[in-house]
């Protein structure tokens, strides 16, 4: 088997007295769809942010396509292939839902220090841009101002930002976070058609999205792994049952 | 080294630093609590200084002069925050800078109206004409020593008041966290209006104590407001220690920088640059620190939490 | 086909413009003149601001600084010109460049520093070092310290035009603003533009998508730097005058009234807004002389209850015709 395209080792964050992240060892393996999940506060988010850069963690490493890039800055691991959604939505609401995907495009089509050529008409912004909505079923909405957007709506068009930056590793915090049932259940499906082309670390409340789309479950608590393993193993572990799933499922 | 004159100038420059801290006090708290960027707080220095020369002049008395006039100063600033701040708190603070700078407009013409162009003088009152031996044979103005010693005396009470009333505890509270105030159940307008007024006469008093030294005059408090902005980003916004902290080592280094900056040029340069160079440049001190600070920590020496 | 009002009010705008001359000239009028050719260079200051406030929501307190390096770099390079004799010193040519350079620069250093900060302490640090350079120049004993420096010529443009005809100088001025407006309309439609625009609204996914988004931030923070230069460069030329007045934290404060008055992240807001501006302080001061204490509450109430500015009120009406 090739190396985890993300390694995390030892992490430790901690917030005043508040340890949201312990020690967290862990690997996401090429190709794999691995949930993170665990009880509101359990760090899940923390994580994420550490992650994509936005926090510093206290101590331990991070590796990507084994470069460490524990310092690096956000829009340096972006441009390595890390791509993130944001658990409340994080769009520019001012752009047409086009100009949106556009712009991730761009910050991966070389420097925009380009002063003088019409972005808003450049073909080799828009068709991929166009691309990447069809692919998360957006392509109705493309000339509508983000802002008037639906909350699921929202959620695709982050996505769509997200692979728009051809990513290597996906990271989903809580996808379906206050969405409908019926743009819930569509989104899971969007989910499970990128198995196996892409790779995603998934953070998420919904125990029957989780267990429909992850190749491998990590439990977290109190920012500690309590288990990790595939998703039987995790429905079978009696200290998740314990402290998570039985809540979950009562 | 002329070790008297270099002990003078730090004692004005702890002068200075005394009254930029009454000025920066009430900016930062009228930051912290209601989250307003007040650009007219120099106008309501200014305000206190004319206030103090018109009643020294009705009065004949400097000390009844600038005791009415902070009470004066007090409703002044009750009115300006019921008729044109209150609005403001929910704006962005673009606006408010927009808003406050139309009232600055406002309050210069108001006094060039009432006051007229020309500056006024207040002048002091014998007893503090005088000056007091800090050493054998180095004398020092009685009146700056009071401005000192009433400006340290303001800070204390002020350490008081936030640490040991309700009333602080309510505006320590509002300034790192202002979601938990409203949660009390406390009358917010009421502590707003308090908070602004305490300000106002904070500003209102370092303008009636600067005024016998200075010129009272139109546009005074707009230099000296962007000192007390420089001495609140350094200090973190929000910070009354900060904020005094700041306010003594701007004080201390504008002034001991002015008096000494040129004769330490002279060291490395010619006469003549020294002499060009040194007043451009110490000018430019409290900002090259300011900027040292904002490098090193961007959110000031002492950032309150939870903003 | 019908014409939206924004660009029947921004054409009859720039119409208005240019007939200025010939009619201030008819009537003999040559103070209107120096009012329009004023209006004209603020309001490309005011266009330059508009770049950093309106679009990329950088406050920008200290913008008056930029100008008065421009003014500075005629008022210096005439004032050599005439006392020691060296003439190309007074060369147009050399002080738009010069001027560009400069403000680009201050606009470096200072942009490095308050970038990083973030709302209300990247109004107050602007604010400090625009009044930084304003305190520099009243330290320039040579060069008149806080009494500034009257200018006994303008600056040369070779055989090309002579801006000592006021005619001439506002034909000038009215081609760099709409070279300006052109520029800018080019700017933010650009990749650059986008950056700048996705960073009013949000940095953090701008970052999440791979974008740096301080070095953009500051490129645009000196281009609008190198802007307000050329404005200084005029002014200076128009007033025939510099003194650290011209940077004094109270005229960038004006610029930011031109800019919201007229509408913030619009194309001819700023210019608008700097007519506005100039006219109602004329009307008023005509009336009375103590004018600011009509025009400060005005601004609170615009403040207050007019947000969109003059653009924003042109946009409402085109919508009310739709």
């Amino acid at each position: 088997m090739s190396e985890p395209i993300l390694q995390l080792r030892d992490l430790t964050k901690r917030f005043g007295g508040l340890v949201a992240t312990d020690s967290v060892t862990l690997d996401v393996a090429e190709g794999e769809v691995h949930a993170v999940i665990g009880p509101n506060g359990a760090g899940k988010t923390t994580l994420v942010g550490q992650i994509s850069g936005e926090i510093r963690p206290d101590r331990g490493q991070i590796f990507f396509a084994g470069q460490p890039i524990t310092r690096s800055p956000v829009h340096v691991r972006s441009l390595l292939g890390i791509a993130r959604s944001f658990q409340i939505t994080s769009v520019f609401p001012g752009f047409t839902v086009t100009a949106n995907v556009a712009l991730a495009v761009q910050a991966h089509a070389g420097h925009s220090f380009r002063f003088w050529t019409d972005a808003t008409r450049d073909g080799t912004l828009l068709a991929p841009a166009a691309q990447y909505l069809e692919l998360v079923g957006l392509t109705g909405r493309a000339g509508d101002v983000a802002a008037t957007l639906s909350h699921g709506e929202h959620r695709q068009l982050e996505l769509a930002m997200a692979l728009a930056t051809e990513p290597k590793l996906l990271l989903l915090d809580e996808p379906t976070a206050g969405v409908g049932g019926d743009e819930s259940a569509r989104m899971v499906e969007l989910l499970r058609s990128f198995k196996g082309r892409f790779t995603i670390l998934l953070i998420e409340h919904d125990m029957d999205a989780v267990f429909a789309l992850a190749d491998r479950i990590t439990v977290l608590d109190s920012g500690r792994i309590l288990a990790s393993g595939a998703p039987g193993e995790i429905r079978a572990d009696p200290a998740v049952r314990q402290a998570y799933l039985g809540d979950a499922e009562a | 080294m002329d070790w008297i004159l270099l002990l003078e100038q730090c004692l004005n420059g702890l002068q200075l630093g005394i009254l930029l801290f009454l000025l920066a006090a009430g900016l930062t708290l009228v930051f912290g609590i209601m989250d307003l960027v007040n650009l007219a707080h120099g106008s309501l220095y200014m305000m206190g200084a004319y206030f103090a020369t018109t009643f020294a002049g009705w009065t004949g008395s400097f000390l009844l002069g600038a005791l009415l006039a902070l009470p004066a100063a007090l409703l002044l600033g009750i009115v300006v925050e019921v008729v044109a701040l209150r609005t403001l708190y929910s704006r962005d603070h673009l606006d408010q800078v927009l808003a406050t700078f139309g009232l600055i407009l406002f309050f210069n013409e108001l006094a060039r109206i009432v006051w007229g162009p020309a500056g006024l003088d207040l002048s002091l009152p014998a007893f503090l004409e005088t000056s007091v031996e800090l050493l054998p044979g180095v004398p020092y103005p009685t009146y700056r020593i009071a401005i000192i010693v009433t400006g340290l005396l303001v800070a204390g009470g002020m350490y008081a008041l936030v640490n040991h009333t309700r009333i602080g505890m309510l505006i320590r509270a509002g300034a790192s966290n202002r979601g938990m105030v409203s949660a009390l159940g406390v009358n917010i307008r009421l502590l707003y209006t308090l908070v602004f007024g305490l300000g106002t006469v904070l500003a209102a008093l370092a303008g009636l104590m600067a005024a016998p030294i200075l010129t009272v005059q139109i546009g005074m408090g707009e230099t000296i407001l962007i000192l007390a902005f420089v001495v609140i980003v350094i200090g973190g916004i929000g910070s009354i220690r900060g904020a005094f902290v700041a306010a003594i080592l701007v004080g201390l280094i504008d002034t001991v920088g002015r008096a000494f900056l040129a004769d330490f040029l002279r060291l490395f340069l010619t006469n003549q640059v020294a002499e060009t160079a040194g007043p451009a440049m110490s000018s430019m001190l409290i900002y090259i620190l300011m900027a040292a600070v904002l490098a090193t920590r961007p959110r000031g020496l002492f950032p309150p939490r939870g903003h | 086909m019908r014409i939206s009002a924004s660009t029947a009010v921004a054409s009859g705008t720039i119409v208005a413009l240019a007939v200025v001359p010939p009619i201030t000239n008819a009537l003999q009028e040559p103070f209107y003149l120096g009012l329009f050719l004023r209006l004209m260079i603020l309001a490309i200051a005011a266009i330059s601001l508009n770049l950093i406030l309106g679009f990329g929501n950088m406050v920008s307190f200290g913008h008056a600084a930029y100008m008065g390096i421009g003014a500075y770099v005629v008022g210096i390079g005439t004032f050599h010109a005439i006392e020691d004799g060296i003439d190309w010193l007074a060369n147009g040519f050399l002080h738009v460049p010069l001027a560009i350079a400069a403000s680009s620069l201050a606009a470096l250093v200072i942009g490095a520093i308050s970038i990083r900060t973030r709302g209300v302490y990247f109004i107050m640090i602007t604010l400090a070092f625009g009044q930084m350079l304003y305190f520099i120049g009243v330290g320039l004993e040579v060069y008149g310290a806080d009494d500034g420096l009257s200018l006994y010529m303008r600056s040369e443009f070779g055989g090309v035009l002579d801006i000592n005809d006021n005619t001439q100088f506002y034909y000038l001025v009215l081609a760099l603003l709409l070279a300006t407006l052109y520029g800018v309309k080019r700017l933010i439609a650009s990749r650059f533009g986008l950056v700048i625009r996705g960073a009013r609204s949000n940095e953090r996914r701008l970052a999440a998508v791979g974008i740096p988004v301080y070095r953009y931030k500051l490129v645009a923070f000196m281009v609008a730097g190198a802007i307000c230069g050329v404005a200084g460069v005029l002014l200076a030329n128009r007033t025939d005058f510099v003194s650290p007045d011209m940077m004094h934290w109270t005229r960038s404060g004006d610029l930011i009234i031109m800019v919201v008055l007229g509408g913030m992240g619009t194309l001819f807001g700023p210019l608008y807004g700097a007519a506005a501006f100039l006219l109602v302080e004329e009307f008023l001061s005509g009336i009375t002389e103590h004018w600011q204490i009509v025009f400060g509450p005005l601004l609170i109430l615009v403040v207050i209850y007019a947000r969109g500015g003059i653009a924003g009120v042109v946009h409402a009406l085109e919508r009310r015709r739709e």
